[in-house]
């Protein structure tokens, strides 16, 4: 960013000579008072906007959240609320529903974060060659992020249709059966993922790119003069230097993962896609957190859903924590 | 709500002192000079160019298929080149997805939120930077805790309470809860602690200006670059945002992602109708990133976790 002509335009901002001040003792002592006020509450101030708007529209409904998941409310009566203890809880861990959703979930972030992520660090690595046109490739890979989750999805939904879309086209084209990508369950997960993978490959990647070009020269150099290969450099230079925004990239995706709801659900032909397939073959927990409020009315079994939503990112943390201690114990 | 958030750079505060402008500009002369970044070779153009269709084709297509009739679109091979019915259909898809109540109520939507992100934003953010207050780490870490919360987990209560303020199918329902965003504060904060130096704050301070005049007069014109791409960034994010409008608005007031789902939910799926509808929503867009693309790239790679 412009840094440099920052300092420049300061000027102009700054304005005259500072105003005259009251030439007599109170009016100096107001001013002092007035001065010490500003400077210390003046920062809480400015901080506080976004804490009340944060405490109010995402701090309090979380917490709420578990409230309502031990009640039974139902959409239509959203003041009525009944205390039900843990059934909720009990309900949607006997309901295979929920255990399908959960299933799906997980298979969907796998198979739409791995790729998504492993693809990225390779485009990152070939935009950060020196080249003619890397602006036109860089705005190039990140047009996807530009397009809402709507319009990808229904667009991928055209290209993997069963009978007349480009895909089954091509796949024919070079020989091969034509795949009922919506009917059948890893078929459509993988249709899925494609959509998540176009959306956010682009973007990771100039995450990547960012880290990979602050990485400092003479660590390829001594690599270099060891006699390490290209290959080499990228898988022991390159990514141990990136490797926080690598994590930071995993956490983000995990998060988005957990709550997948856009892609399938239209992908599912629309509002009335939250069954996720004939079969619930790619329903998510996102869908299902929709349906059990919005389509069976029962407000506080979708907050039983998001608390296990919230669990299961806990899980996951946790055990990616895990397995990074293991590996620093390993190799020290 | 988005559940997307911005790049940021997640390294701790004490860090950042020390990665001054200076250090920056030797590092870079360094890399220079020993020639670390290699030439791209064929191969590199090749796989680049392949990746680029990629990107863009599925786009490309949407207004092939937008640009024809349903009869063709649904025949083999599928069409590769526009036809010469686009305008009919974007016109049939305005209507019938209630497109342009939606495009004004994203403009909106996304509109108030970037600006007020931005605002409150540089605020926190030149506070956390350059301000000494009690609590001031604490607080910042409980910025960087939020990124962590995915919105979808209060989705319940917050609808109860929109229902209880009257707000369900209103915008303020969309617009409020996204009024700040955490990412946004970080952003400002890095950007400020790099590009806003000490002696200007504190000039200001001698001159005799109150905090507030020093934010609107040194710290404003500053932040602007950054705030440019911030506003940019969010209003992506804002117009794109699917899951929380898609729950509290309905079809009479929607923004343009929750209209789309309209258009996939009939039995007869009109195939050109769907295209020509999300080719609309995707449109303004588009139009943002061939303007302003170089901003958006260089602001996404500037907020990015380096090392």
């Amino acid at each position: 960013m412009a840094t440099s002509t920052t300092s420049a335009r300061l000027g102009e901002g700054r304005g005259g000579p500072p105003a005259k001040r009251g030439g007599d003792g109170t009016g100096r002592r107001r001013g002092a008072l007035l001065h010490r006020l500003d400077v210390k509450g003046a920062p809480y101030a400015f901080v506080a906007p976004f804490f009340v708007v944060f405490a109010a529209f995402s701090f309090y409904p979380l917490v709420y959240t578990s409230w309502i998941s031990l009640h039974r409310v139902e959409l239509a009566t959203l003041d009525v609320m009944e205390w039900v203890a843990f059934d909720n809880y009990v309900e949607l861990w006997n309901d295979s529903r929920f255990w399908n959703a959960l299933g799906n979930t997980i298979t969907i972030g796998v198979i739409s974060t791995v790729p998504q992520l492993l693809m990225a660090l390779g485009l990152a690595h070939l935009l950060n060659y020196r080249m003619r046109g890397s602006l036109f490739f860089r705005v190039a890979s990140l047009v996807p992020y530009a397009t809402s989750v709507g319009a990808a999805a229904l667009v991928f939904t055209m290209l993997f249709e069963r009978d007349f879309g480009m895909i089954n086209w091509a796949l024919g084209a070079v020989g091969l059966d034509p795949v009922d990508w919506e009917a059948d369950k890893w078929p459509a997960q993988i249709a899925i993922s494609t959509i998540v993978i176009w959306r956010w490959t682009g973007y990771n990647a100039l995450l990547y790119l960012a880290a990979m070009q602050a990485i400092p020269a003479d660590r390829y150099e001594a690599a270099a003069i060891d006699g390490a290969s290209r290959w080499k450099q990228f898988t022991h230079v390159t990514v141990p230097g990136i490797r926080s925004t690598i994590v930071f990239t995993i956490v983000l995706s995990t998060i988005g993962a957990t709550q997948l709801f856009g892609e399938p659900l239209i992908f599912g032909q629309g509002p009335n896609g939250v069954a996720g397939g004939a079969d619930n073959q790619y329903q998510t927990l996102g869908l299902l957190l929709y349906e059990e409020g919005w389509k069976n009315y029962q407000m506080g079994r979708s907050a039983t859903v998001a608390w296990a939503m919230f669990l299961l990112l806990v899980l996951v943390f946790v055990v990616q924590r895990l397995i990074r201690r293991l590996r620093v114990t390993r190799t020290s | 709500m988005s559940t997307e958030s911005l790049p940021v750079r997640t390294d701790t505060p004490a860090r950042t002192s020390e990665r001054r402008t200076p250090a920056r500009g030797g590092r870079r002369l360094l890399r220079q000079g020993a020639g670390r970044q290699h030439h791209a070779g064929p191969l590199t153009y090749v796989l680049l160019a392949v990746m680029a269709v990629l990107s863009i084709f599925p786009l490309y297509w949407t207004m092939v298929a937008a640009s024809t009739d349903n009869t063709r679109v649904s025949q083999t091979p599928p069409p590769f080149l526009p036809g010469p019915n686009l305008f009919d259909n974007l016109a049939r898809a305005w209507d019938e997805a209630a497109m342009g109540k939606a495009m004004i109520n994203s403009t909106i939507v996304a509109g108030v939120i970037a600006l007020s992100t931005v605002f409150f934003a540089t605020l926190a953010g030149f506070a956390f930077a350059k301000l000494r207050f009690k609590g001031r780490n604490i607080l910042l870490m409980l910025v960087i805790g939020t990124m962590m919360v995915p919105p979808q987990l209060g989705v319940v209560p917050l609808f109860m309470m929109m229902s209880e303020l009257g707000w369900s199918q209103r915008l303020p329902a969309v617009i409020f809860p996204t009024l700040v965003s955490a990412v946004g504060v970080f952003f400002m904060r890095q950007y400020l602690a790099e590009a806003l130096p000490d002696e200007l704050v504190e000039a200001g301070r001698v001159d005799g200006a109150h905090s507030l005049r020093i934010f609107w007069s040194i710290v404003l014109p500053v932040a602007r670059p950054a705030m440019a791409v911030l506003f940019m960034i969010t209003f992506v994010h804002a117009w794109n945002d699917f899951f929380w409008p898609f729950v509290v608005l309905d079809m009479t007031n929607p923004t343009v992602p929750v209209a789309l789902t309209q258009l996939s939910a009939g039995y007869i799926r009109d195939q050109s109708l769907i295209m020509a509808g999300a080719l609309l929503g995707t449109l303004p867009l588009l139009v943002m990133f061939i303007v302003f693309g170089r901003q958006i790239v260089s602001g996404i790679m500037a907020g990015a976790v380096k090392g």
